[in-house]
């Protein structure tokens, strides 16, 4: 009754929002918006994990996801101290006038 | 019913099933509203609403009419589809994690479950994720309304919300090891063997984390002694400042659809949920299988009611709380004492087996 | 059931990494990847891994989006605004994805056969959940990599709020 899905829809959805994440992390200006288009790749790669995890029947992908998500954790919090640090002495998030060492 | 395959069946008696949860889920957030005003009317001394219907019963249903049909204020200065989306983030939220509540016994009807809408392995796991979505409604409530007062309401709401998730997640940890498992089903049946005394709040030695859990609840659900995000006296009504009619409506529907979720799983976790607290002293088929089926439900109710008032007395009790000594309190007291009861509790188990 | 929610929610997670693409403003930039870790966390589920999708939910769009936008509301973080730096960039950006994408499904589709199929039943009606199968390997086997990330969100808590506090 249930028409199955190819393993490959997950790995091309996976690509898609990888490169959506490649797009914005590229195009984006905004310092908030390229750190989230890194959480986007995070998310698609962990996509991939999962989907490969289904396919073998193992669950080190499905582990390896959760460590990803424990680094994304640390990460977000780092770079959201260092984007509130750079925002109190710059008052702009804007990449391209945030491109010097010293002011 | 006999011309129906399996999986239509299934489908019919769960589109009644949510149907029949969620006319009554509602009528009971309605009546809430009207307990608490019932209730904190005679802690100070007054009578609560008394002129609609007999014991003022009809009044949640003049208040949704005068909430319907008042004006329906939209701020120049708001972003518009999220001032729109907020209050319906809140309120789906505060509704959908009943789905998972397990209501009474186990009963089920040509292989379908009837007390319980989705019995998932994940089941807590799931009230913790849709409980966290939930600041979402508020947090985008109050940056979308352009208002200073709404702003920090929801600024206050948020870091609350996520500083007593913390403490509020570390506080169920000691029940999923006694139950070894994550499914409320299961959690209930770990502690319905001998009555009260093999709830978790007693025989499973849970007391410490109940009264974490209960106090991280009141700040989870803004509620007094934890209401700083709606405090009238510094910040006029908080983050729903500038909401009026129905979406006004919605925040306070979701305020108390989450009081009732909390006061679930509480009764749940540390109460044996729909399990007799006289175990089998009666027996199991008392009065037959109507009756018997009935029993679970009403222990249960009695047990959600009960938290209910406890937390009308606690609003019309305790003064509120100052924005510093609420968030010392959550971050060097209640998180530090609920990862000592993880420790104290797996060691315990440790040695029992 | 696979196809339908594969169809649904991997539309859903398209659009709204495309939205986040195209908005301007921050938060919708936020909102609109809220939405596609919702829906990946439901891909997980029909992929099988239960726990994932919950503790997806849980600590990314529970946790590390409600701090992206705590930070936006914050911060006051207006649309940004196009400069010259933004034109170069959409030069390189398009097409470099472009050809990413192409690579990586050019890839997935000639190896499509070895790849095989998905199938929900059996996987999903599972008795012992796969929760307890993942806290066995996490617990015994990778117990050390377990306590190094520990460790590191130790230190992550800390750097944060050196970071973040003001200098006196």
């Amino acid at each position: 009754m249930s028409a199955q899905v190819p393993i490959a829809a997950y790995l091309i959805l996976a690509a898609v929002l990888f490169s959506t994440g490649v797009a914005a992390f590229l195009i984006k200006r905004n310092l908030i918006t390229i750190f989230m288009s890194i959480e986007l790749m995070l998310n698609a790669v962990n996509l991939t994990f999962v989907a490969f995890a289904h396919m073998w029947h193992q669950l080190s992908g499905q582990i390896f996801v959760f460590f990803v998500m424990v680094v994304a954790a640390a990460e977000a919090a780092v770079g959201l101290a260092i984007i509130i640090a750079i925002f109190r002495t710059r008052e702009t998030l804007n990449v391209d006038q945030i491109d010097l060492m010293k002011s | 019913m006999s011309h129906l395959s399996p999986f239509q069946t299934f489908l019919l008696l769960s589109i009644l099933k949510v149907a029949v949860v969620t006319v009554l889920t509602l009528m009971a957030v309605a009546y809430t509203v009207l307990l608490e005003r019932k209730f904190l009317g005679r802690i100070q001394n007054r009578w609560g609403p008394s002129r609609v219907g007999p014991f003022g019963l009809m009044q949640p249903m003049a208040d949704g009419i005068k909430l319907f049909l008042k004006e329906d204020l939209l701020p120049i200065a708001a972003e518009r589809p999220l001032f729109i989306a907020a209050p319906i983030i809140a309120l789906t939220c505060a509704l959908i994690s009943i789905a998972v509540v397990p209501f009474g016994g186990m009963q089920t009807v040509k292989g379908v479950e009837m007390f319980n809408i989705a019995d998932l392995n994940i089941g807590l796991l799931v009230i913790l994720g849709i409980t966290s979505i939930g600041v979402y409604g508020i947090a985008l409530s109050g940056w979308s309304s352009n208002n200073k007062f709404s702003l920090l309401g929801s600024l206050r709401a948020t870091s609350q919300m996520i500083s007593y998730e913390l403490a509020l997640g570390l506080s169920l940890v000691g029940v999923v090891l006694h139950a070894q498992s994550l499914s409320l089903r299961d959690i209930v049946n770990s502690q319905g063997a001998h009555g009260a005394w093999s709830w978790n709040i007693l025989g499973g030695g849970q007391i410490v984390a109940f009264f974490i859990y209960i106090m991280a609840a009141y700040a989870e659900t803004n509620r007094a002694p934890f209401d700083l995000p709606e405090a009238e006296s510094e910040l006029v009504a908080g983050y729903h400042t500038e909401y009026s009619s129905m979406k006004f409506a919605m925040f306070f529907m979701a305020e108390y659809a989450n009081m009732i979720t909390v006061s679930c799983v509480a009764s749940l976790l540390f109460f044996g949920g729909a399990s007799s607290p006289l175990g089998h002293l009666l027996p199991a088929d008392f009065g037959g299988p109507i009756l018997s089926a009935i029993f679970p439900i009403l222990w249960f109710v009695a047990k959600v009611l009960a938290f209910l008032l406890l937390f009308i007395w606690v609003r019309g009790t305790l003064p509120r709380f100052r924005y510093d000594q609420l968030m010392s309190f959550g971050w060097k007291f209640l998180l530090p004492l609920a990862m000592a009861n993880i420790i104290v509790t797996s060691l315990v188990i440790a040695l029992r087996s | 059931m696979q196809l339908a929610l594969f169809l649904i929610f991997g539309g859903l997670a398209v659009a709204g990494a495309l939205n986040l693409l195209l908005q301007r403003h921050p938060i919708n930039s936020a909102l609109s990847l809220v939405v596609v870790m919702m829906s990946l966390a439901v891909l997980y589920w029909s992929l099988g891994a239960e726990f994932l999708a919950a503790s997806q939910v849980i600590v990314y769009s529970g946790a590390i989006m409600v701090f992206f936008v705590f930070v936006i509301m914050l911060l006051n973080a207006g649309e940004e605004e196009r400069t010259t730096g933004s034109r170069a960039a959409y030069l390189v950006g398009f097409p470099g994805a472009a050809a990413i994408f192409c690579l990586l499904s050019f890839v997935f589709l000639s190896e499509r056969k070895a790849l095989g199929y998905t199938n929900i039943g059996g996987y999903l009606n599972h008795v012992t959940s796969n929760i307890s199968e993942i806290s066995t390997i996490l617990f015994t086997k990778l117990l050390l990599p377990f306590e190094v990330t520990s460790i590191l969100i130790l230190v992550a808590i800390l750097g944060a709020v050196v970071l973040a506090r003001k200098e006196q």
